[in-house]
């Protein structure tokens, strides 16, 4: 019989190593299921790891790492905040969406003028359009005491409906042939979020994910409002003992993840994307759950698991391209990694131990 | 010699790290009152959980009536007659009291019946019961009622009472004892657990003694002294607590006209509290848990916020002020819950140290924190108290009750506070550390602190209180100069019997 | 626009049709959550529900087989959540969200061969008698059978929790698993029981979706109704009489916002669409005053030490 046995203390060395066990992990069964689908499991592995980075083609895919990873990293940082202190937004998507429409609606509100100032109030309209829409349920929670889960994850739905909403009326492009979808902010120069060194994938929101990560590195340890945002987490009642004032901290944490998620929005939608369309969205707030944890809400951590997640998005396109590995099945393989990463997760504070047998 | 009731043989249980129950024999007789005394941690709880089913024993056996007798659970235990009443409450607070009394039997009657059957057995007994009342809003009297009730229903042949007095005011002990009494002349045996020597002097046939996991000892405790059963209990003896000089300053503290509502469910509202604390003054606070003390220290440490008015600090009005703003002016508090209020479990010493210690010791500048200071003064805590771990990087979950404890009053003391309130400061504390925490209070006070002792154990109050007062009900009594007061008078301020009666023998 | 095409007799007997998904997700996790366990997989189990019913019904040609296989899919992913939260000791929240993530993905995975396709049908039941009683009969009594095991699923746990001592067992794990462990009960071994029903419950609404409501597969389907099954529960207090009148409420502004769709009502479609769930959040802020009804070991793990 296996017994549980609590750790007196979390055991350091299992919780930097329970990521890569789950990673493995992940490609051991998700090997399985691509078996299962009638693919060579080492082949769909190689090409989701190996192709992007060391492939044929890996001169294009390289940057690609960049551009997928940096809104996972922007908005799994904002989210990690939320999560050591027990506030769960997992409608990040919402957030995301609202900051694309914000930051596209504020640059073509000026279209066609051309004036250096534009980019940078469209990068302070999308931060504002995801704070905006993250401190909805944030307010809830404080004057009502509403689960912030239930209404953040709502106004995800919500925020779809509104895409949809400004891409076939407001924001659609008049010139556009009656399509729907705006006009293409890479052909407006002063919105446009270019590359910074042609060829890299490196623009504003790349940036701006590398400033998160060390913004948050330094709150966490270094500053008074991390060392709350851990205690409320670890201990809620001990905070509110240290004199953590509850709400602030929630319109804090909820309002920073939104504005993170809102300006990801806005780096894509005005430079990768360009166009503000129905489909806009493509579940990178979701992913970004996946990205938060497997970082163990970490912020290098994060960077790690962003850069990762974006292989898996990558890496699972050219299987879906070479192999047809459906793209169902990366979805499938993503989900994996967070179910094994929680299941290890175990042993940074348990040890499993064989019980001696009972005497009966 | 007729066969015992139970008969435990060698008992033996292990943990991680450490032995709780070592080759631990002792017999219990038909209709005998046993107590099995001991300190925090001596390995009670351990071995009564083995008679009840919950853990089972590495080596050593147990005879019920010279039958072989291994419970793999309390199911099993209950139906072979033994019953127990849990210290911390095995209770269901958005039941009422007949679904709690029905989840703690093997065949319970429909619902109607038991009602009836509760009416009856309680009033028998001297411990009348509503059963169709919620369990969250009785008192803690009250709510131990419910447990016994739940075990006198199955007529038992075996009870085992762990600590039942520590929630009892002394005229509601009076009547449980002669509940106990009336029980053991119908023929029950009764197994009880305590620390309280007098209690166990008038009560109880016979004692086994534990420490550290051992049976150290028997006796007849009507014969014994309470000293030489301190003595066996904690293997040496003990140095009371002493201070120097009695010189109260000013008022420090003042408590007028206070009323909040309590912040959860069934907690309970302060009504109308008054008190003053004088500089180098120790107010002690007796009452039955569950009748305010944490809605006290909420509202002395500003977690609760009230009317500026109603709370002063030499003279300034600073009821609406947060923790933080309390302590920067010199009001410090230790709540009773050391793991998860007073301290974070999964935290560092360091970080704990960091929890109350930021303000008063410079760990901060401008929001940044300073690392090395808040080690190092955490390293003080450790050895001016003489806490056991490692270090500061530590856990404080990893310690012992006693040394967190110890680290939690410690963390405290040091940043020499003009006011300091605590709740419960030896609550599950060794002995030796019981002392020297009530030894650090007594010498804080000597420098001109007023202190604030909220406590459910009325001997430590009396032995470093000035000055004395219970919480019932949420209200305070006035307060009373401490020497001379009777364990009479002491038991009117919590509240009496709480009407309670006494078994109708 | 024409508000007189809606018919009241259909709006009514579709309201108890759009309803019912919602209604057998919240019946099930409210007994979930009774027990004490906060399972936000639901989403993740309604839509693998909903694609393992299709898939079966397709392929044996039975619905019948079809909503055992949904009940069954929900059943075992909500197997994993056991695994991770019972076992493993994981964090219930994260756990749900990783059973919602796996689930929306499998399911993609396993629906690929069935898009575009129609389903089996189930046909209505018809009650001789009751069915043809004018307005009442076409309201209430010619329905598909699960919509009435929905009901009746409802009355059971009703009769259940109040009851029988199964169902006390059940409240008291959820209100204070320490206690309920000190009296010798099965914490882990009850919770899992409740998980599991809970899961099937879902996948059963799930394939309601897919197998009645709609009746078609496509990728994601169930949207957001899982969620809104959560937020039901808290709507009812914990009290499965209410998770009836809720689901009938929400099912009610559902079809209400489709018929004015379909009327070509002035408002743009996509404000109508968003309706439920901005509904949603508004009784959510209505009745957070009030928690006292939640079970008060909700969402903590145990774990039997010592």
């Amino acid at each position: 019989m296996i017994v549980l046995e609590k750790r007196p203390q979390p055991s350091k060395a299992w919780s930097y190593a329970t990521p890569l066990v789950a990673v493995v992990a992940t490609m051991v069964f998700g090997g399985l299921l691509f078996a299962i689908l009638g693919k060579n499991p080492i082949e769909a592995i190689g090409t989701i790891f190996w192709e992007p980075l060391f492939g044929e083609f890996a001169f294009y895919y390289r940057p690609q790492l960049l551009v997928k990873g940096a809104p996972l990293v922007l908005i799994a940082i904002g989210l990690s905040l939320g999560f050591r202190a027990g506030i769960w937004n997992i409608g990040a998507e919402g957030q995301y969406i609202m900051g694309t429409i914000f930051g596209a609606g504020a640059g073509l509100a000026f279209y066609p003028m051309e004036a250096w100032f534009i980019f940078p109030i469209m990068i302070f309209a999308g931060a504002f359009g995801g704070w905006l829409w993250a401190t909805i349920p944030a307010f809830l929670k404080v004057r009502f005491g509403t689960n912030e889960i239930l209404v953040s994850l709502m106004l995800v739905y919500v925020a779809e409906q509104f895409l949809a909403s400004v891409s076939l009326g407001l924001l659609k492009n008049p010139e556009g042939f009656g399509f729907p979808g705006s006009r293409n902010l890479q052909s407006y120069e002063s919105a446009h979020n270019a590359e910074l060194i042609a060829g890299s994938g490196m623009h504003w929101g790349v940036v701006a994910a590398f400033i998160a990560v060390i913004f948050s590195y330094v709150l966490l340890n270094r500053h008074m409002l991390g060392f709350h945002i851990r205690l409320t987490g670890e201990a809620p009642r001990a905070a509110k003992f240290a004199g953590v004032n509850p709400a602030r901290l929630i319109l804090f944490c909820l309002g920073l993840s939104g504005a993170l998620a809102g300006l990801a929005g806005m780096f894509e939608v005005s430079g990768p994307s360009g166009v503000v369309s129905i489909d806009f969205n493509v579940g990178y707030g979701f992913t970004a759950i996946i990205v938060a944890f497997l970082g163990r809400l970490h912020p290098v951590g994060i960077l790690l698991a962003g850069g990762l997640m974006a292989l898996t998005y990558i890496g699972g396109e050219i299987a879906q391209s070479q192999l047809g590995l459906p793209a169902a099945a990366i979805q499938v393989f993503q989900g994996m990694l967070l179910f094994f990463l929680l299941a290890f997760d175990l042993l940074t504070n348990y040890r499993i131990r064989a019980a001696r047998s009972e005497v009966a | 010699m007729t066969t015992p009731l139970l008969s435990l043989q060698g008992l033996t249980k292990a943990y991680p790290g450490v032995v709780a129950n070592d080759q631990v024999s002792f017999d219990i007789g038909e209709g005998e009152v046993h107590a099995l005394l001991g300190e925090n941690g001596a390995g009670k709880s351990t071995l009564v959980k083995m008679i009840y089913g919950l853990v089972k024993p590495d080596s050593g056996t147990m005879l019920l009536r010279g039958q072989n007798f291994a419970p793999p659970e309390p199911r099993a235990a209950r139906s072979d007659g033994i019953a127990m009443v849990f210290q911390h409450f095995s209770l269901f607070d958005a039941l009422n009291v007949a679904e709690n009394i029905a989840l703690g039997m093997e065949n319970p009657p429909p619902m109607g019946d038991l009602a009836s059957r509760i009416r009856e057995v309680s009033e028998t007994y001297g411990l009348p019961l509503d059963p169709y009342r919620t369990v969250g809003d009785l008192s803690a009297g009250e709510r131990q009622r419910v447990e016994i009730i739940r075990c006198l229903l199955q007529d038992p042949k075996l009870l085992i009472m762990d600590e039942p007095t520590s929630v009892l005011t002394p005229q509601e002990v009076n009547i449980l004892f002669e509940t106990l009494n009336k029980l053991r002349s119908e023929g029950t045996s009764i197994l009880y657990i305590s620390h309280k020597l007098e209690e166990i002097r008038t009560l109880c046939d016979h004692a086994t003694i534990l420490r550290l996991g051992k049976n150290v000892g028997e006796c007849i405790p009507a014969e014994t002294s309470a000293r030489d059963m301190a003595e066996m209990m904690v293997g040496s003896t003990l140095q009371t607590p002493e201070r120097s000089g009695r010189d109260f300053g000013e008022v420090a503290l003042d408590v007028s006209g206070l009323s909040v509502p309590s912040p959860s469910e069934f907690g309970t509202a302060l009504r109308n509290v008054h008190l003053t604390v004088r500089k180098g003054e120790v107010l002690g606070i007796g009452g039955v848990a569950g009748n305010g003390q944490d809605e006290l220290l909420g509202v002395l440490s500003g977690e609760i916020q009230t009317p500026a008015d109603a709370i002063k600090f030499n003279g300034q009005a600073i009821g609406m002020l947060g923790p933080t703003a309390r302590r920067k002016i010199g009001v410090l508090t230790a709540p009773e819950e050391r793991l998860g209020h007073a301290a974070a479990p999964d935290m560092s010493l360091t970080e704990n140290a960091l929890l109350t210690g930021s303000v008063r010791e410079g760990l901060e500048s401008s929001g940044f924190l300073k690392w090395n200071e808040t080690k190092q003064f955490a390293e003080k805590i450790i050895d001016a108290f003489d806490v056991r771990t490692p270090g500061p990087e530590n856990a404080a979950r990893s310690l012992s009750g006693g040394n967190l404890q110890k680290f939690v009053i410690g963390r405290e003391v040091l940043q020499n506070p003009d006011v300091l309130v605590v709740n419960q400061p030896t609550w599950g504390v060794d002995a030796a550390a019981a002392a020297s925490i009530r030894q650090a209070i007594l010498d804080l006070a000597a420098k001109g602190t007023a202190v604030v002792c909220i406590s459910q154990d009325l001997d430590e109050l009396m032995e470093i209180s000035d000055s004395f007062a219970a919480l019932n009900e949420g209200r305070l009594s006035a307060p009373r100069e401490a020497t001379g007061l009777t364990v009479d008078e002491i038991g009117l301020m919590m509240g009496g019997a709480h009407g309670m009666e006494v078994a109708h023998v | 626009m024409d508000l007189g095409e809606i018919n009241p007799i259909l709006l009514v007997a579709s309201l108890m049709v759009a309803a019912t998904p919602l209604l057998l997700a919240a019946i099930g996790e409210l007994v979930v959550e009774k027990a004490g366990v906060l399972n936000l997989g639901v989403e993740g189990m309604m839509i693998v529900g909903a694609i393992s019913g299709f898939a079966i019904s397709v392929e044996t040609g039975s619905p019948w087989l079809g909503f055992i296989a949904a009940a069954i899919g929900g059943a075992v992913l909500s197997l994993l959540f056991v695994l991770l939260t019972q076992f493993a000791l994981a964090n219930q929240v994260a756990s749900g969200l990783a059973l919602t993530l796996f689930g929306l993905g499998f399911s993609a995975l396993m629906g690929q061969r069935y898009v575009g396709i129609k389903p089996p049908s189930m046909g209505d039941v018809h009650i001789p008698l009751l069915s043809d009683i004018p307005v009442i009969g076409p309201i209430l009594f010619q329905h598909d059978p699960i919509l009435y095991v929905g009901i009746a699923i409802i009355a059971a746990v009703w009769a259940t929790l109040k009851y029988t001592r199964v169902g006390l067992i059940l409240r008291a794990v959820g209100e204070n698993h320490d206690a309920a462990h000190a009296l010798g009960y099965k914490v882990i071994k009850i919770r899992i029981i409740a998980i599991l029903f809970g899961g099937a419950c879902a996948g059963l609404g799930g394939a309601y979706i897919s197998l009645i409501r709609v009746p078609q597969w496509t990728e994601g389907m169930t949207a957001g109704v899982g969620w809104i099954a959560l937020a039901l529960v808290v709507f009812a207090s914990w009290k499965p009489w209410r998770v009836l009148l809720g689901a009938y409420l929400f099912g009610g502004i559902t079809v209400l916002q489709l018929n004015l769709q379909a009327a070509g009502v002035a408002i743009p479609v996509e404000y109508l669409a968003m309706s439920p769930y901005i509904i949603t959040i508004l009784v959510l802020v209505i009745l957070s005053a009030d928690k006292s009804r939640a079970p008060a070991s909700l969402g903590r793990t145990f774990h039997a030490s010592h």
